[in-house]
C-alpha cells in the first residue's frame, strides 16, 4: 500500500504533472470560496444581515460555474492521460469532493436564505447561540478537510470523520431544544422552523465534510471507507 | 523495495484470497514456474520466478524493455532452447508436466502452447493452406477434415467472413490485422492449451488493434492466454490478471483490476503512473 502520495510530479511527461497540480489546485480554489460562503452565510443569520445573505445567494452560482469547470477538467485528463493508481484515485477524488463542495455552498445558500426570512420578522429568537455554535464546529470541518485534502494527511482526515460525530450530535440537542422553544412559544414557530432549517444544513454540510476526508483517505490509501466504517 | 532481489512466491490461491469477483473453484492452475533463474551466458535475465497462470483466463506481463517479460513467456514453450548460451534453472509445468524434462516432446509442447509473434509471420502460401499447415504435419490431408478446421479456426479468430471467398489467395494480400488474425487462426487449429502472445498489436492500427483485443476476450473461454505487452491500457482492458516485471524479477502479480487502481508496490505505481523512479 502507498502510505505516502507525494505531490503529483515526477511524471516523465512534465505537461501531466502541470496538469494534475491544476486541477488539484482549482478544486482547493474552489474549497477556499466555499468555506467562504459558509462563514458568511452563519455570520448574515446570527446578525440578521440580510444584505450579506443576499451576497451569498448571488455568488452560490459562481460556486456552481467553478463545479461544471473543474469538472470537464477531469474529464479531458480522464480522455488524454488515462490516469492509472494514484493519478486515477486522485483524480475520482476531486470529481466527488466538488461535488461535496458545491452542495455545500447549496445548503450555505439555504442558511443565509433562513437569513433573510428571519430579518424580515425583526428580531433573532432564542436558539440562534447553537446555530453559532454548530456553525463554529462545521466550518472547522471543512477547513480541516480541505486543509488534509492540500497535504495527503490522513490522520486530519480521521479526525474530521470523528468530528462529524460531535456535530450529529449536538445537532440532536439543538433540534430538542428548538421543539421546547416552540412549545413555549407556539407564536413564533415560523421563525423556531427557519432556524431548525438552517441547523439541518449545517448538518448536512458536516456530512459533506465527513465525505471529503473519506475521499482523502481513499487517494492515499486506495481503500473505500464509506458506509463501512473507518478502516484506520 | 520487496520485490527486488528476492524471489516472491505468487500463486492464484493468494490473488484469489485478495480478489473479490472470481470464487476459488472457478480458477485452475495451468501453468505453475517454481524458483525461476534463466542466464544469458554471464547475465542473468530471469531472477527466481515464481508465478501461478490460471486456466482459462488472460494474464498480460508487463513490464519496460529488457525487464525479462518476453523471456519469461518465451520459456513457456522452450522457444529459449534455441538461443546460444541459454541457461534455464527451476521448473515450469503445464498441467502436472515438467516442460523441461528431457522426455518431453518439444513439438509435441509447442502444439500444446502455441505462440504468436509482434510481427505477422503468415506463410507464403493460401489462407486455407496456412491454417491447415499444422494438420498437415500431422499428417492429416483428409479434405474434409481439413475444410472443417480451417472454417472453424478462422471463425475462432474471427476472419472467416472476411476470407470465405478467396480462401485459396494467397495469404500475403491480407492486410496486417488480418495477417495477424490468420497467425491466430493457424495456431489455434492445431487446438492449443495455452496462446502465447508477444506483443501481438504492436505493428496494427488501432482499429485492428480493437479487433485483436476482441478476439482474445473471445478465446479465453477456450485458451489460457498469456500476452506480454508494452500498452499499458491494452493490458488493463484484456486481461484478467497482471504481473509487473522489472530487471528479471516479478515485482507484483495480482488480479488486473487492483494492478491498476491501487498496486502494492511502489516501482509498479511508478511505471504504470509513468513516473520515473
Amino acid at each position: 500500500m502507498i502510505q505516502e502520495v507525494e505531490s503529483h510530479s515526477h511524471h516523465i511527461s512534465r505537461q501531466f504533472n502541470i496538469e494534475l497540480e491544476d486541477v488539484k489546485t482549482r478544486m482547493l480554489e474552489m474549497g477556499g470560496k466555499v468555506e467562504k460562503q459558509l462563514h458568511d452565510a452563519i455570520n448574515s443569520l446570527v446578525s440578521l444581515d440580510s444584505e450579506l445573505a443576499q451576497r451569498v445567494r448571488d455568488d452560490d452560482n459562481l460556486i456552481d460555474t467553478l463545479e461544471v469547470s473543474i469538472d470537464g477538467q477531469c474529464s479531458r485528463i480522464l480522455a488524454r492521460r488515462q490516469p492509472a493508481a494514484s493519478d486515477l484515485r486522485l483524480i475520482l477524488a476531486i470529481i466527488k469532493t466538488i461535488r461535496d463542495l458545491e452542495r455545500i455552498g447549496d445548503e450555505s445558500s439555504k442558511i443565509a436564505k433562513m437569513a433573510i426570512r428571519l430579518s424580515q420578522d425583526g428580531d433573532l429568537p432564542k436558539g440562534s447561540g447553537e446555530i453559532q455554535h454548530i456553525g463554529e464546529l462545521v466550518r472547522h470541518m471543512v477547513h480541516n478537510a480541505l486543509d488534509a485534502f492540500a497535504r495527503y494527511d490522513t490522520d486530519s482526515a480521521v479526525a474530521v470523520t470523528d468530528e462529524d460525530e460531535d456535530v450529529d450530535e449536538q445537532y440532536s440537542a439543538a433540534i430538542r431544544a428548538m421543539i421546547d422553544c416552540m412549545q413555549e412559544e407556539p407564536a413564533k414557530i415560523d421563525s423556531f422552523l427557519n432556524l431548525v432549517w438552517a441547523l439541518r444544513a449545517l448538518e448536512r454540510i458536516g456530512d459533506h465534510a465527513k465525505n471529503i476526508s473519506e475521499h482523502i483517505l481513499y487517494v492515499v490509501r486506495g481503500t473505500d471507507v464509506r458506509h463501512g466504517g473507518l478502516n484506520r | 523495495m520487496s520485490g527486488q532481489g528476492e524471489a516472491r512466491n505468487v500463486d492464484v490461491s493468494q490473488v484469489l484470497r485478495k480478489s473479490t469477483g472470481d470464487s476459488a473453484d472457478s480458477l485452475e492452475e495451468c501453468l505453475a514456474v517454481r524458483d525461476l533463474d534463466l542466464y544469458y551466458g554471464d547475465k542473468q535475465a530471469l531472477k527466481g520466478i515464481n508465478l501461478s497462470i490460471p486456466r482459462q483466463r488472460v494474464t498480460a506481463f508487463i513490464g519496460p524493455s529488457g525487464c525479462g517479460k518476453s523471456t519469461l513467456l518465451r520459456c513457456f514453450n522452450r522457444m529459449n532452447d534455441l538461443v546460444d548460451g541459454c541457461v534455464i534453472d527451476g521448473t515450469i509445468a503445464l498441467h502436472d508436466m515438467d516442460i523441461y524434462q528431457k522426455s518431453v516432446d518439444v513439438a509435441d509442447l509447442r502444439r500444446r502452447v502455441g505462440m504468436v509473434f509482434q510481427k505477422p509471420n503468415p506463410f507464403p502460401k493460401s489462407i486455407y493452406e496456412n491454417v491447415a499447415y499444422g494438420l498437415r504435419i500431422q499428417g492429416v490431408n483428409k479434405r474434409r477434415i481439413l475444410d472443417e478446421v480451417v472454417e472453424k479456426s478462422l471463425r475462432a479468430a474471427a476472419l472467416w467472413d472476411e476470407v470465405k471467398d478467396r480462401l485459396h489467395d494467397s495469404a500475403l494480400g491480407l492486410s496486417g490485422g488480418q495477417q495477424q488474425r490468420l497467425v491466430i487462426a493457424r495456431t489455434v487449429a492445431v487446438e492449443p492449451e495455452v496462446l502465447l502472445l508477444d506483443e501481438p498489436a504492436s505493428a496494427l492500427d488501432p482499429i485492428s488493434t480493437l479487433k485483436i483485443e476482441e478476439l482474445i476476450n473471445q478465446l479465453k473461454t477456450n485458451y489460457t492466454i498469456v500476452i506480454v505487452t508494452h500498452n499499458m491500457q491494452q493490458a488493463a482492458r484484456v486481461s484478467d490478471f497482471t504481473a509487473f516485471m522489472y530487471l528479471g524479477n516479478m515485482v507484483e502479480y495480482d488480479k488486473t483490476d487492483n494492478i491498476f487502481t491501487n498496486p502494492a508496490e511502489k516501482q509498479t505505481e511508478d511505471y504504470i503512473t509513468g513516473r520515473y523512479g
